[in-house]
């Protein structure tokens, strides 16, 4: 019998691919003979649009990146700059920045965990995840006055301290986060039919995962033990203790685990972040108008989709010569062409999904 | 008295028409008609019911509280739903099979209604005692596969397609099961009456006699009724509603419809053949059978909706393995041991 294959246009507007994201996949039945990733439907040209922007405006463009996490969207922006003017930073805006970074990696990391339920058919614990992370929406509200689009940190520290109500709040999430976590692990993680669907599918071999430059949850679910908050502390990390989790198999399975115990450990850090945080001023001495001096710099911040570099070069202007961002969602989707081929279109979705894709980061 | 309401009423028409002077062939084609018609508005209410039930259920389950704002305690919704879908524009794609593409809204409402006139709903509530029913209604249930295929063979859509597809094949790996489940029920009572098998079950039901044969049926019926975590026709995060992609408004309202009155038909026909029926348990004479019947279907629709909001999707190849490998083989020695437990108590004597 003569058979053929057929091509299935998944995306741009598809209920699994977590946005405008579009892949072209060659498939022999339901299984996968090749997959073209296509993406760029949400491009926006920030980083065109930073070069015609003061230091400081280019902030809120970076917001809407990752807009999931956009605190640490912000911080390796403010850190590029600042390590391009030599600023030195007071160390209770470096406390201050880790407690919100943290926070907006937990909120990040609630809606991949969610999110994959709801890719795998569990469409239940997309709401569990999506109530709790409510919670730290709250908090990072009470910080900065905005629920997603923060736009919190300036060059030099942060735009305002902690309020008072913000201490009680975040003790009381603090409390109950480990209970969130179990609740999850109970819900998604120990379900049979979930383990079957993830286990074994979409594996990531370890020198793979480093050659394609892979990093954050989707390299560590391989068993690549690279988390730059260990590996190169920044700001204040070095101070915490906290362990990296990471995978065996670097299936699908392995990268979603990875996420629900990373909440935990972030948990940690807010925990001695708060214990450990000194008074003094929250913002250095900056200039007005921030004026770097002419070269460029490089600053590297693990993000929770993974190494998140931003790369700033100025000309002695007031404007940015050139801003140019690293984003790991983009670069963790670079081998998934290669992973998907063999599997059917039910585990293109779950591959897919265990990556934890942003578009707005994707696409810039 | 309320044992009797719905069969009462009958006989009152009956006599009606009879002291009106109509023949008794015509006396007969009307009540037909008049006992189908209830029939008919007692599922499309139900399954309007049954959206809005499963969208509280939903809700609960997931931390919410579901539709409130529309009538009291949101009962509306689902009107209100229907309505705005209505109003709705049909909209035609490229390159389909009009008349199929058309046809197949309208046709998957059919397999239920013929299956429900069967169905005995209560002591002497049934509208036609067919006494090869479970026969019958495995043979109808199966029709609407084909239109799930016919479906998504015309909407001119790969995904359509895919999920077309797919229907056939999880049909035929969970009819077997299916069959073959109910065949040791079968094999205990003897015959294919509905009737008769809810008055085998007077001493024990049978769900404590056949577990197993439970077990592979509810299995095999979750996946008729194409419900998660058997849902890979319409698998939403795969191929985004399968079968009903280019279906809309109307069109799309009553493959939605339809799947509540499959959940229905697979609850009644677990509450009849295991759950003893219209029977009611502990000597509790006192509420109408019917009344026992719905409680029971109802139960078995409640743990549909669990299963659904608690479970992800299987993939198709495991549903094959699974299907194939582990419900056949399971129903096939359910029937070899009640053939063999059978055969034992006849020859003890009981």
């Amino acid at each position: 019998m003569k058979t053929q294959t057929y091509y299935l246009n998944l995306g741009p507007q598809h209920p699994s691919t977590h946005g405008v994201f579009r892949i072209i996949l060659e498939l022999d039945g339901e299984t996968v003979v090749k997959a073209t990733p296509v993406p760029g439907y949400l491009h926006r040209g920030i980083e065109k649009l930073a070069e015609a922007r003061t230091y400081t405006q280019v902030i809120p463009y970076t917001d809407r990146m990752d807009y999931l996490a956009a605190m640490l969207m912000n911080w390796g922006y403010v850190k590029a700059v600042e390590d391009l003017m030599g600023v030195e930073v007071p160390e209770r805006a470096e406390y201050i920045r880790v407690i919100v970074g943290e926070l907006s990696r937990i909120a990040s990391h609630m809606i991949a965990t969610g999110a994959y339920g709801a890719d795998i058919g569990a469409l239940t614990a997309f709401t569990y995840t999506f109530r709790d992370r409510e919670y730290v929406l709250d908090l990072l509200e009470m910080v900065s006055g905005s629920r997603m689009t923060f736009s919190y940190f300036r060059v030099g520290g942060v735009a305002e301290d902690l309020p008072e109500e913000f201490y009680p709040a975040v003790k009381k999430f603090l409390a109950e986060l480990p209970g969130m976590c179990d609740e999850y692990d109970g819900l998604i993680t120990g379900n049979e039919i979930f383990q079957a669907r993830t286990k074994h599918v979409g594996i990531i071999p370890p020198e793979v995962g480093i050659n394609y430059s892979l990093s954050g949850p989707t390299l560590r679910g391989s068993g690549v033990n690279y988390d730059l908050r260990k590996v190169r502390p920044y700001s204040v990390y070095d101070r915490f203790d906290f362990d990296v989790p990471l995978g065996k198999n670097g299936d699908c399975f392995d990268r979603f685990r990875i996420r629900i115990e990373e909440m935990r450990q972030s948990g940690r850090i807010i925990q001695q972040a708060l214990e450990q945080m000194p008074d003094g001023p929250i913002q250095a001495k900056v200039p007005k108008v921030i004026k770097p001096p002419v070269g460029d710099a490089y600053a590297e911040i693990e993000s929770s989709k993974g190494v998140y570099g931003c790369y700033v070069v100025s000309d002695g202007s007031p404007k940015p010569y050139r801003v140019h961002f690293r984003r790991p969602s983009f670069i963790n989707l670079g081998y998934l062409g290669k992973l998907c081929e063999g599997w059917k279109i039910a585990d293109v979705v779950a591959i897919l999904g265990s990556i934890d894709i942003v578009l707005g980061e994707v696409d810039c | 008295m309320v044992e009797n309401i719905f069969v009462s009423i009958a006989a009152w028409l009956r006599g009606l028409l009879g002291g009106l002077g109509v023949p008794d062939l015509w006396n007969d084609v009307i009540l037909m008609v008049v006992k189908l018609l209830a029939i008919l508005v007692f599922i499309l209410v139900n399954a309007l019911w049954l959206v809005y039930m499963e969208r509280k259920v939903a809700g609960y389950i997931q931390s919410r509280l579901g539709p409130i704002h529309v009538g009291p305690k949101g009962l509306l919704q689902t009107a209100a739903d229907i309505g705005k879908l209505l109003g709705k524009e049909i909209i035609l794609p490229k390159n389909i099979d009009l008349v199929v593409f058309l046809l197949m809204p309208v046709l998957i409402f059919v397999p239920p209604l013929v299956i429900f006139a069967v169905i005995p709903f209560g002591k002497d509530m049934v509208a036609v005692d067919m006494n090869i029913g479970v026969f019958y209604l495995i043979a109808v249930a199966s029709l609407s596969t084909i239109i799930f295929w016919a479906a998504g063979w015309s909407s001119n859509n790969k995904y359509s397609l895919v999920g077309g597809m797919r229907s056939v094949a999880q049909m035929v790996s969970y009819e077997l099961p299916l069959v073959l489940a109910l065949l040791g029920v079968i094999m205990i009572t003897g015959t294919l009456n509905m009737n008769e098998i809810v008055n085998a079950q007077k001493n024990v039901w049978f769900i404590f006699t056949q577990p197993i044969a439970f077990l592979v049926y509810f299995i095999a019926g979750v996946s008729e009724t194409n419900r998660t975590p058997f849902d890979l026709v319409e698998g939403e995060s795969e191929i985004i509603a399968g079968p009903y992609t280019e279906y809309a408004g109307m069109g799309f309202a009553m493959f939605f419809l339809a799947e509540y009155a499959n959940v229905m038909i697979v609850s009644a026909m677990c509450t009849i053949m295991f759950l003893g029926g219209w029977l009611a348990p502990f000597g509790l004479d006192f509420v109408p059978s019917w009344l026992w019947f719905f409680l029971k279907m109802y139960l078995m629709i409640f743990i549909f909706m669990w299963i659904r909001w608690t479970y992800p999707r299987i993939r198709v190849d495991q549903l094959m393995a699974f299907g194939w490998k582990v419900l056949v083989p399971l129903s096939l020695a359910n029937i070899f041991v009640t053939g063999a437990g059978m055969y034992i108590f006849r020859a003890i004597g009981w």
